[in-house]
């Protein structure tokens, strides 16, 4: 599931990915603009998705993940992997990854990567 | 006189002397292949006087005024605006001594939706990527020792537009300078956001009429307002590509015009007050071609199909800015550079006024250093380079006007298009603009993955680090108690005002807001009551609704 999450409406990127990973043969939900951090997690255990993928370019991916991550954590939702993508400053990856998001992927990322993690990660 | 059919067969010649269909293709931004020269043959059928011209005279290829930057440059603005109206008054200020001319405001996104600092959706993005706008106080400190008598001011907000224009005039009325002495832009444009970037609040129907209002009000009462500010940009950035980026501004004119005088104005009463923000690339020669084209079809449209007569009707006046989705997060000081040839290419394409990114940008809002070297790159260009002494100098190039004849025809098929769908509402409603877009978004993403598409040091001459930012390089660090301040601020502001007073006003705005008058009177009355953005908007909900995003990858 690719995620927009909060006031930010950039969503080129978000709808990109989507289209890029849908064409590698994975089944592919995305949010449309502006839902919150509960809204995502419901439709998430709806779809029963795999992975949830946060597209953010506002600058406030720290925030909006420590909520995701609360709200699956208080759902006791377990196997479901969170990444973030968009504009992430470099020196907050390794908070981010602290807290417990999976991986990372900035702007500028080499989009083999991200599908190389999905692969991995058994989507 | 040139004998065409002398040069055609001596062309020839040349070609197949020379072997040219061995040498490497080359491609234009938007995929088609380049010569590898032009010649008179390419602009024989461009007609000088019909299809060129004089800057300043119809149709405008050459530039919109006759004199372009010999007077004086460009205007030069940054985009600037973040955390509390002090940080970004102190920040105006800075820029404004060192040779800024005027300000362009840059509003958080919860300013832009319409929500205030203290809105639990606000909480991650108070003062973070503009300057926060709960009430009427905070223009006031924002504009604190600003006399908005000379200063030019713009302002990129589509959905509240008509409320922060409202302020705009209350913050006129508390210094002593009338409406019609107020100079600056607002963007005023929300057909671009239901397209890209997704900052609407209402549907079309009544946003139109907003926009509307506000447009009416300018052309009665603001004289010296631009009252739309037509973002192409925001399409841009979004993934469109240079014609669709002009066809689909172009459209989101036409039905904003439809809207303003259907209610009895004539269009020479406002059109000469229609301005345009577009984005470039680093494609230097095809951008002022694209934009040259664009001046050329604009006054077409306007005389033609719009019976314009003013010949200020019919100026295609833009600001420019090198877009930001050129920029790059890896080795980041590149993007001065990259800025600089996008500035080049706004310039040869005759932009009035330049909004320059600072090379931080991808990560942050500029530090007073990078958003000072942004001013200086376009202070070098105007002033150390001569670039301003000749108008239109890429004119009679073989190739720059090729492409502006071809590039006329392009856009102007994309407006057509649209046209035949009943016009840019219907065609956003039906998600048109928003598939085009995201289209091209996606070639470009998979040229750029496959390499075909260089960025250098992203997929080409990447340095070992892979050009990683060094954790020591200073950004601007957003200031952890902004939303607290701001919310501080709102609380007491709160306690200050008159409530009965706020809630007659509102009241008042929701009557009226039911009927068809304007709404700007009703609003300038209401702001000076000190209700929030996010009353007003929640008002006016309550009337018009709100939007329900069409989803569809």
């Amino acid at each position: 599931m690719i995620a927009k999450v909060g006031l930010d409406g950039h969503d080129r990127g978000a709808k990109a990915i989507a289209r890029l990973l849908k064409d590698s043969g994975m089944e592919v939900i995305y949010t449309g603009l502006h839902q919150t951090p509960e809204q995502i997690v419901n439709t998430a255990i709806q779809e029963d998705v795999d992975v949830i993928g946060l597209s953010i370019l506002s600058g406030a991916h720290m925030g909006i993940s420590r909520k995701i991550l609360g709200i699956l954590q208080e759902k006791g939702v377990e196997n479901m992997t969170y990444i973030v993508g968009g504009i992430i400053i470099d020196r907050d990856i390794p908070k981010l990854k602290e807290m417990g998001v999976a991986e990372v992927f900035p702007m500028g990322s080499d989009i083999d990567d991200i599908v190389a993690f999905l692969k991995e990660n058994q989507v | 006189m040139m004998n065409m059919e002398e040069i055609k067969k001596s062309q020839e010649k040349w070609e197949s002397e020379n072997r040219l269909d061995g040498l490497p293709s080359a491609k234009s931004d938007m995929g088609e292949e380049l010569k590898v020269v032009y010649t008179p043959v390419d602009v024989a059928h461009v007609d000088y006087l019909k299809d060129i011209g004089y800057p300043g005279a119809y149709p405008f290829t050459r530039g919109v005024y006759p004199g372009m930057y010999r007077k004086r440059p460009w205007q030069m603005r940054l985009y600037s605006g973040f955390g509390t109206a002090e940080d970004t008054n102190k920040r105006w200020k800075y820029l404004l001594e060192r040779g800024n001319n005027g300000v362009a405001v840059a509003f958080d996104l919860p300013t832009q939706m319409g929500i205030n600092s203290d809105h639990p959706h606000a909480e991650d993005e108070v003062g973070r990527l503009g300057v926060a706008i709960d009430t009427l106080r905070d223009m006031e400190i924002l504009y604190a020792d600003l006399p908005v008598e000379q200063l030019v001011s713009s302002f990129n907000i589509n959905a509240p537009a008509v409320i922060i224009l409202a302020m705009y005039i209350a913050i006129g009325e508390k210094q002593g300078v009338p409406p019609e002495k107020l100079a600056g832009t607002i963007s005023n444009d929300i057909l671009c956001e239901y397209v890209s970037r997704g900052m609407w609040v209402f549907p079309p129907a009544p946003a139109l009429r907003l926009v509307g209002d506000l447009a009416e009000y300018c052309a009665k009462h603001l004289p010296k307002f631009y009252p739309f500010n037509i973002r192409g940009i925001i399409m841009r950035e979004a993934g469109a590509n240079m014609i669709q980026e002009a066809a689909f501004a172009f459209s989101n004119a036409l039905a904003y015009i439809q809207e303003i005088t259907s209610r009895g104005l004539h269009v020479d009463d406002f059109a000469s007050r229609i301005s345009f923000f577009f984005a470039t690339g680093l494609k230097i020669f095809e951008e002022a071609a694209r934009y040259r084209a664009a001046r050329k079809l604009w006054a077409r449209i306007m005389r033609e199909s719009l019976g314009a007569e003013d010949p200020k009707s019919m100026l295609f006046r833009f600001t420019g800015t090198t877009g930001g989705s050129y920029y790059r997060p890896r080795e980041p000081q590149n993007n001065l550079v990259r800025g600089a040839y996008g500035l080049l290419g706004n310039i040869l394409g005759g932009a009035q006024g330049m909004l320059h990114p600072a090379w931080d940008e991808p990560f942050a809002i500029p530090t007073e250093e990078s958003a000072l070297l942004a001013l200086r790159t376009q202070q070098v260009l105007a002033y150390e380079t001569g670039i301003t002494g000749v108008a239109d100098p890429l004119g009679g190039s073989y190739f720059v006007e090729a492409l502006t004849k071809a590039y006329e025809h392009q856009i102007e098929a994309a407006i057509e298009q649209i046209e035949g769908m009943g016009g840019a509402v219907r065609a956003i409603e039906e998600g048109f603009m928003q598939r085009e877009i995201a289209g091209e978004a996606y070639r470009v993403m998979k040229e750029e993955r496959s390499g075909e598409r260089v960025v250098v040091g992203m997929n080409k001459f990447v340095s070992e680090d892979k050009g990683v930012v060094k954790p020591e390089t200073p950004f601007h660090e957003a200031d952890p108690h902004t939303r607290g301040r701001q919310i501080e601020r709102l609380d007491r502001v709160r306690t200050e005002r008159d409530d009965n007073t706020v809630r007659d006003c509102l009241s008042e705005l929701k009557d009226k807001a039911k009927g068809k008058e304007n709404l700007m009177p009703q609003l300038v009355k209401t702001v000076k009551t000190y209700a929030s953005v996010e009353e007003i908007m929640e008002t006016l909900k309550q009337v018009f609704g709100t939007f329900q995003e069409p989803i569809n990858i």
